[in-house]
């Protein structure tokens, strides 16, 4: 255990000593989170929308005049008729319509309840979803508003129609992603190159002569990264939460275990790449390469995996963040449980599990 | 008689159809300095490594410190210490921490890493460089600490593969004088190189072309026997037939 310690200290040392790549490791999470973080909000705000009236009523034009008010909305203030606002969707240049019924008044005076027809573009889901919120809430405002010292309520009723992607399907969280790519960068990458130093130096060999136990050098080697990763999940999801104001709904302690779990499985894959290469250059590319881009690609994070070809959905099942990225986004937006993700931490696991098999075999080889 | 703390029979490294080390035969007594020398691709680094446990014999039989190499090479690395050709310390650690490591891996108690540390300081006149990264220092001072370092836990045997290329004369010099304070204190070296004056430093020394040992004696002996005024002489008799190289 002590020779196990000062394995640690000294794996901690070289670390902390590179301080340009560990500026880089905590400045890249944070980095990435705020750009796509303000990237998403600068969409948000000041959104194009149509607003088709055919009430023209008071009724209407104070719903109107909020939605004038918000920042969230720019009204384009073209009249168009059912026809053009489909093309104008299509071509791209408005993100939410506004119909207002001809009797629009009439119900809401008569029957006390009457409807809005709100239609957003979905085809970027996320967006969709929060200009539909941002309405409906707008509409409530009203709603209020009319309701004061009323005996009988109003209810103003908005129906909202997603176009093109009606269940929302692959809505794009990205904090998920960009954890699950994070923590890909920094445990394979690092891990990986750290071991290929040691061959590349030529410290591997007085290692391998000494009574040092290989299973114990993998595991120290991992110990540090382990660490930076926590920190770098901490601070994902600081941001996120108080940056981002993104909630976290599940259980917080469930999200780090399975954060945990999922940095092991990095950890691991690391050292397999290291164990099978032997420049830092090669295991660079291979991390980088083999691992990113799959990453990127095949997690759900940016390209939905259910609109792909089967094949492509067959290979994305070995990429480990596809799992990692639905368990976060299981606990942190829908704020399920461990019996919702029981299945995708089975296999988180059984990858590990499997990479530290195959690793520990073939260190071994290299010694004989 | 000494003790014998390295015995090799017959030890055979085959790599397919090419045999680096053929049927090596011969035995080191405690607190020598064994002289291990041959061209280069002759197979000096082969056997080396397969007595130190780095790699597993094809054939033949051997023992470390009374070790198996085959059945208790985990009692025969905490017996040895070892030096490869490559600089073998951490240059982005500084020399303390260095030490600290090495001997931390071969568990030793923090009052030794302490007493052991200071003891190697003073005699390398280390003492105010402690707290500088082992990459800011001169090659000479390098292999010299990395010497001191492959030998802080007191191993029985100390196999040094090569340890003064690029190293100046004087420093190579100073550098004999620590494997000699080493051999007196009862540790026996096992070393490879390719000068000819550091073979004469050694008590015997080994010839080995392509994959055999051809001679095996003192240097004074070999030179009788080759009828050479220097060790020069008798390497590039027994070389000069060599049928491989790098």
């Amino acid at each position: 255990m002590k020779q196990f310690f000062a394995f640690v200290r000294k794996e901690f040392a070289h670390v902390l000593r590179d301080r340009k790549t560990l500026f880089i490791l905590f400045g890249m999470p944070v980095v990435q989170i705020l750009i796509f973080g303000f990237a998403l909000t600068n969409e948000v705000k000041n959104s194009k929308l149509v607003i088709v009236d055919q009430a023209k009523d008071l009724a209407s034009q104070q719903i109107i005049s909020r939605i004038e008010a918000s920042r969230y909305f720019d009204i384009e203030k073209a009249v168009m008729d059912p026809a053009q606002i489909e093309s104008a969707f299509r071509e791209g240049k408005i993100k939410l319509a506004l119909i207002f019924p001809a009797n629009f008044s009439k119900d809401l005076m008569h029957l006390n309840r009457a409807q809005i027809q709100v239609i957003a573009d979905a085809s970027d889901p996320n967006t969709a979803n929060m200009l539909g919120n941002y309405v409906s809430s707008i509409i409530q405002d009203q709603q209020m508003a009319l309701n004061q010292g009323n005996k009988i309520p109003y209810t103003i009723v908005p129906e909202i129609r997603m176009l093109y992607n009606p269940q929302l399907k692959g809505a794009p969280n990205f904090v998920p992603g960009v954890m699950a790519l994070v923590l890909m960068l920094v445990c394979v990458m690092m891990t990986a190159i750290s071991i290929v130093r040691e061959k590349e130096v030529g410290t591997m060999e007085i290692l391998l002569v000494s009574p040092f136990k290989p299973l114990l050098v993998i595991i120290s080697k991992a110990v540090p990264y382990l660490f930076l990763s926590l920190i770098n999940v901490i601070s994902i999801l600081l941001l996120s939460v108080f940056v981002l104001d993104l909630p976290i709904n599940g259980s917080v302690a469930l999200l780090f275990a399975e954060s945990t779990l999922f940095i092991i499985t990095n950890l691991t894959l690391g050292i397999f790449i290291s164990i099978r290469t032997n420049s830092q250059q090669v295991a660079m590319l291979i991390s980088l390469m083999g691992m990113m881009l799959p990453t990127v690609l095949f997690s759900g994070f940016m390209f939905p995996i259910e609109n792909m070809p089967l094949p492509l959905q067959i290979i994305s099942n070995i990429v480990p963040a596809k799992w990692f990225y639905i368990i976060v986004k299981s606990i942190m937006i829908k704020g399920v449980g461990f019996a919702a993700i029981w299945k995708q931490t089975l296999v988180l696991l059984g990858m590990t599990v499997l990479l530290l098999g195959l690793s520990w075999k073939n260190f071994k080889i290299r010694l004989a | 008689m000494q003790e014998i703390v390295i015995k090799t029979n017959k030890l055979t490294k085959r790599f397919g159809d090419f045999i680096a080390a053929d049927q090596i035969t011969f035995d080191v007594s405690k607190g020598e300095i064994f002289g291990f020398l041959g061209a280069n691709g002759a197979g000096k680094t082969t056997a080396m490594r397969m007595l130190c446990g780095l790699s597993l014999p094809s054939s033949g039989e051997a023992t470390i410190a009374g070790f198996d190499i085959y059945k208790q090479t985990e009692e025969i690395k905490k017996n040895i210490g070892y030096m490869s050709q490559k600089f073998s310390l951490y240059e982005d650690l500084t020399i303390l921490e260095n030490i600290r490591f090495f001997g931390g891996i071969y568990g030793l108690s923090n009052a030794q890493l302490k007493y052991k540390s200071e003891e190697l300081l003073t005699e390398l006149g280390l003492e105010k460089e402690a707290k500088k990264l082992v990459g800011s220092l001169p090659l000479g001072w390098k292999q010299k600490l990395s010497f001191s370092v492959a030998i802080i836990h007191e191993p029985k045997i100390v196999f040094l593969d090569e340890p003064t290329g690029g190293v100046d004369p004087l420093t190579r010099r100073q550098f004999w004088d620590l494997i000699y304070k080493a051999s007196d204190k009862g540790i026996t070296i096992f070393v490879t190189t390719h000068y000819m004056d550091e073979a004469e430093y050694c008590n015997r020394i080994s010839i080995m072309v392509d994959g055999k040992i051809e001679a095996l004696d003192s240097p004074a002996n070999l030179k009788k026997i080759f009828q050479s005024e220097s060790m020069d002489d008798v390497f590039y008799q027994l070389a000069r037939g060599a049928k491989r190289s790098d």
